[in-house]
């Protein structure tokens, strides 16, 4: 599975175009990473559990992504797009979209 | 007394803000100026077609992403920033660090995919904070290329087994990049 976010992939022509696939979660941050957090906001800095946060969350995003993608028979996933929006305090929903196609050697 | 006391707290708030965050922050750039030499044979670019003198073998996602807040000192300023409107100075700093930080995270992980060139690089930048001061998610993706061995060859016959100087004729036969 080739997972891309540009259009062409030189050397590969597309065999089929199997619509747009997507994967998304919504995550909620952990009570002691949000204490800690706030702590750290009187510092200011990196926040590493919220990046790890969202960092898993994404991963999986693109493996639901994936997944869809492979029930459509497709072998890659072109012109991938990420969007984040928060949606209330402390929780996130991390999206991941991008067109399903069979690729084959030009 | 308890007036005094709540004043005492945000004035030793707002001085460890500013003290901490200060040395924080300048250690950031420290590491951010280091790691940028260091991943310098790795270029990245925005344009969304790869370049016609490589034929990719492979091409894959690869992501840098950093979460950072603010310091107390800087949202207290921003705050009063507020009121007059111009300049935020105090965030553009720590915009600049969270996406000069994304970047390199994205290279870090390009180059121990084995890949030297990232194209198509796109920026996302998401508010996700929680209570009255701000964390900023950046998050930089783009698509690594590995190219062919014999592609590394035909650009560079004597550079050949040299990653950097690939990198180096690679970039001198990419227009606008040199």
């Amino acid at each position: 599975m080739i997972v891309s976010n540009l259009e062409i992939i030189p050397g590969r022509r597309v065999a089929a175009h199997l619509g747009m696939v997507q994967g998304s979660t919504v995550r909620a941050k952990h009570v002691g990473k949000d204490i800690f957090a706030s702590l750290k906001n009187i510092v200011g800095g990196e926040l590493k559990g919220y990046t790890e946060l969202m960092q898993e969350a994404r991963q999986e995003a693109i493996e639901r992504m994936t997944r869809e993608a492979e029930s459509v028979g497709a072998n890659a996933i072109l012109n991938v797009r990420f969007a984040t929006t928060s949606i209330t305090m402390g929780a996130a929903e991390i999206l991941a979209y991008g067109s399903a196609v069979r690729l084959e050697q030009a | 007394m308890g007036q005094f006391l709540d004043l005492a707290l945000f004035l030793l708030l707002l001085a460890t803000g500013y003290v901490v965050g200060r040395v924080i922050e300048q250690r950031h750039y420290a590491s951010i100026r280091l790691r940028e030499r260091r991943y310098r044979d790795v270029l990245a670019f925005p344009m969304r077609f790869t370049p016609d003198s490589v034929t990719p073998q492979q091409a894959f996602l690869v992501y840098g992403t950093v979460v950072v807040s603010a310091d107390y000192f800087k949202t207290f300023v921003a705050g009063l920033r507020n009121l007059i409107g111009g300049r935020f100075r105090a965030y553009e700093t720590l915009l600049e660090r969270a996406r000069r930080e994304a970047v390199l995270r994205l290279k870090e992980n390009a180059r121990a995919k084995g890949a030297r060139l990232v194209v198509c690089v796109r920026f996302e930048t998401t508010s996700i904070s929680s209570g009255w001061a701000p964390a900023i998610e950046v998050l930089a993706y783009g698509t690594a290329l590995v190219p062919l061995s014999a592609d590394v060859r035909s650009m560079a016959p004597a550079a050949a087994a040299s990653t950097r100087n690939h990198a180096f004729e690679l970039s001198r036969s990419l227009p606008g990049t040199a």
